[in-house]
């Protein structure tokens, strides 16, 4: 029987690269791959000890995030620096800098993570249903991705900051209002990017022959065409992280942030730092600092973890 | 001659292009039978219409900007104009179809054992891990090693060969009555490429199934298949036995073909004959004979009117002086017929 076939041949052997060990699946390959890039490591230190540091901030200070308890020793033309206290010196209303720093890190990663995660989800779903509405194919689905998609060139014909502002005006000054606005505006982001992806999968070689195996169209759609399209979605996200850390920031500093001032956020720390620039320019640099280590971080390891997914860029 | 075929194709024809612009046939016109268990090849390079025969018999094209024209008949119920659902409860479970590419063919994120329950589960309503069972009972028929681990495997992770193997043991694997094989070996070496034609041979011998190989290259059409169809540009040129095809070629498009395939007994440092120019270089049927811009036999008749496709002898033949018609003299050179549409074979 077959069995006297020989088993096939060299090329078996020839086709592996080194990632490719038996048992190993495309992400587990993809998390190896990002091991070995100094990218992704760079990336990955940055973004855990932002990380790190907003969950342990009531163990890295003694004090309270804007309790402006020295407010005695600010001045119009002088605010104290770094001192055996306050080891960057104090802020302009008299709290401690270092600790508006290490709580700001705590308001951004949870606001740019949930706004991300309601960008993610929104924009994934509507992203889902427009290309899972053309891939199962018919009159009625072109009418709905057709439906789908202008909702949501309407909304990326709106800047996003523009969308983010109109939304925070209208749903008041507080915390959720931020989170809700920084994430509606990059529901379209990821809705066209997984819809794209899932137009282009649907076109592939393994979804023809999926089809000629008689799977239906709805179970190809979901358990074929849309694993092999998160891939960028995931990575997508990743990059968005960075950008809602700077928009939360950004709303902040327009005024729409966060309203209660014990709570420590680096973007309207820049606001109260504007006219105190020449006497302590630190009140400044520092968040802006955070935020764009941050924000860096973020995105060196999205465009790794980019790479470590792309097929292409396999050695 | 069987009473029912198992497949009827009569008449088929495929047209490329949106609503008034300039369309283009790709598949002109094509009839043939298969009869259970019967293995039978289309046989031509690539343009001449075989791999679009295949998708428009499984329903496959897609549906905007392509006319699907003629007769399509499985077990005498016709497949043209069935509804997605109905053609889909079909397809898998009585035709079956194993693709060129064994590299893009599979799902790269998914392990292969849950592409081959898959099609199980679809059209038995087995549980998964029945399923899966099966699975590697398939995958040992089709002489994968280790089959109760290589189940579990990525696509990438296996060679060409043996993802080749896997595509044959899922088309095969709900036992179809009709295997389409479209270029199952094109893209393997050639040591695997006869590996795994032995292993499809075997397969369709073991399931009975009749076997439509698709390819464009003799040497497996000799190895499998006791029917030939060649085609050409969209038609089909030339119908016969396998034994009197590569006997005697009478199109001088087969001839090509046959010279242009390295033989055991020809001398050694002997060139290979190949046909010259490209696929590209042809004539609408409506002119004349497509190939006869390629054709080294041309006479005057060839660019005046297409040929028909004509019972001559043992075999159908569409041509105006075929190979061999000096000696015998036949009915190949006879006047040209004034009508562009070619009958029908039967």
């Amino acid at each position: 029987m077959t069995s006297s076939l020989p088993p096939a041949g060299p090329s078996s052997t020839a086709l592996l690269t080194p990632d490719d060990e038996p048992g190993v699946g495309l992400w587990r390959a993809a998390a190896r791959r990002l091991r070995r890039n100094p990218t992704a490591i760079v990336g990955a230190l940055i973004v855990l000890s932002f990380v790190v540091i907003a969950l342990i901030a009531p163990l890295l200070t003694p004090y309270q995030p804007g309790s402006a308890e020295w407010s005695g020793q600010v001045t119009p033309t002088s605010v104290p620096g770094p001192s055996d206290e306050h080891l960057l010196g104090l802020d302009r209303f008299g709290s401690d800098l270092f600790t508006q720093l290490v709580y700001g890190a705590r308001q951004s990663l949870v606001y740019g993570v949930v706004a991300t995660a309601i960008g993610l989800s929104f924009g994934a779903a509507l992203g889902i249903l427009a290309g899972g509405s053309v891939a199962v194919g018919g009159r009625v689905g072109a009418w709905i991705d057709n439906v789908v998609m202008r909702v949501v060139d309407i909304m990326l014909s709106v800047p996003s900051l523009l969308l983010a502002v109109s939304i925070a005006a209208v749903l008041g000054q507080n915390s959720y209002a931020i989170m809700i606005a920084i994430g509606a505006a990059q529901v379209p982001i990821f809705a066209r990017l997984l819809r794209g992806s899932m137009l282009a999968q649907g076109r592939s070689d393994y979804v023809l022959a999926a089809e000629a195996l008689g799977i239906r169209r709805r179970k190809i759609v979901m358990s074929h065409v849309l694993p092999n399209s998160i891939g960028p979605t995931v990575v997508q996200a990743t990059l968005n992280l960075a950008t809602a850390i700077i928009e939360v920031a950004a709303l902040s500093f327009l005024g729409l942030g966060q309203p209660d001032p014990a709570v420590a956020e680096w973007g309207r720390m820049l606001v109260a730092a504007q006219d105190r620039f020449e006497a302590a320019p630190q009140l400044a640099l520092l968040p802006g600092a955070a935020i764009a280590i941050t924000a860096l971080g973020f995105t060196l390891f999205g465009e790794a973890l980019r790479e470590a997914l792309d097929p292409r860029s396999r050695r | 001659m069987n009473p029912e075929p198992l497949l009827s194709v009569r008449d088929l024809s495929v047209r490329f292009g949106l609503k008034g612009q300039d369309t283009f046939t790709a598949v002109d016109e094509v009839s043939f039978e298969i009869n259970p268990g019967q293995h039978l090849a289309i046989v031509g390079e690539s343009g001449s219409g075989k791999s679009v025969t295949a998708l428009a018999i499984m329903g496959l094209l897609p549906q905007r900007g392509v006319k699907v024209s003629g007769e399509v008949r499985y077990r005498g119920t016709e497949l043209l104009g069935k509804s997605r659902r109905e053609m889909s409860r079909l397809r898998g479970r009585e035709i079956a179809m194993v693709f060129q590419d064994p590299m893009t063919s599979l799902n790269p994120v998914i392990t292969v054992g849950k592409q081959l329950s898959e099609v199980l589960r679809r059209h038995f309503g087995i549980s998964e891990s029945e399923a899966l069972e099966r699975g590697v009972e398939l995958l040992n028929r089709v002489g994968i090693p280790d089959a109760g681990r290589r189940i579990r495997e990525y696509p990438h992770q296996m060679s060409g060969g043996m993802r080749q193997r896997v595509l044959i043991a899922i088309g095969l694997a709900c036992e179809p009555k009709l295997l389409i094989a479209d270029e199952p070996t094109t893209a393997l070496d050639v040591t695997i490429q006869a590996q795994v034609l032995e292993v499809l041979k075997e397969l369709v011998a073991d399931t009975d199934a009749a076997l439509l190989m698709i390819t464009h290259d003799l040497g497996v059409v000799a190895g499998m298949c006791e029917d030939v169809r060649v085609m050409y540009s969209g038609r089909i040129v030339e119908s016969a036995h396998r034994d009197q095809l590569f006997a005697e070629p009478r199109h001088p498009y087969t001839g090509g073909l046959l010279e242009s395939i390295p033989r055991l007994d020809s001398p050694r440092g002997a060139r290979l004959t190949p046909i010259p120019g490209s696929p590209t270089q042809t004539i609408p049927w409506s002119q004349g004979c497509a190939f006869a811009p390629r054709c080294s036999r041309r006479v005057e008749a060839c660019t005046e009117s297409a040929p028909v496709l004509e019972h001559t002898g043992d075999r159908d033949l569409r041509c105006f002086h075929p190979l061999g018609a000096e000696a015998t003299t036949t009915a190949g050179a006879a006047a040209p017929t004034t009508t562009d549409t070619p009958e029908a074979t039967s």
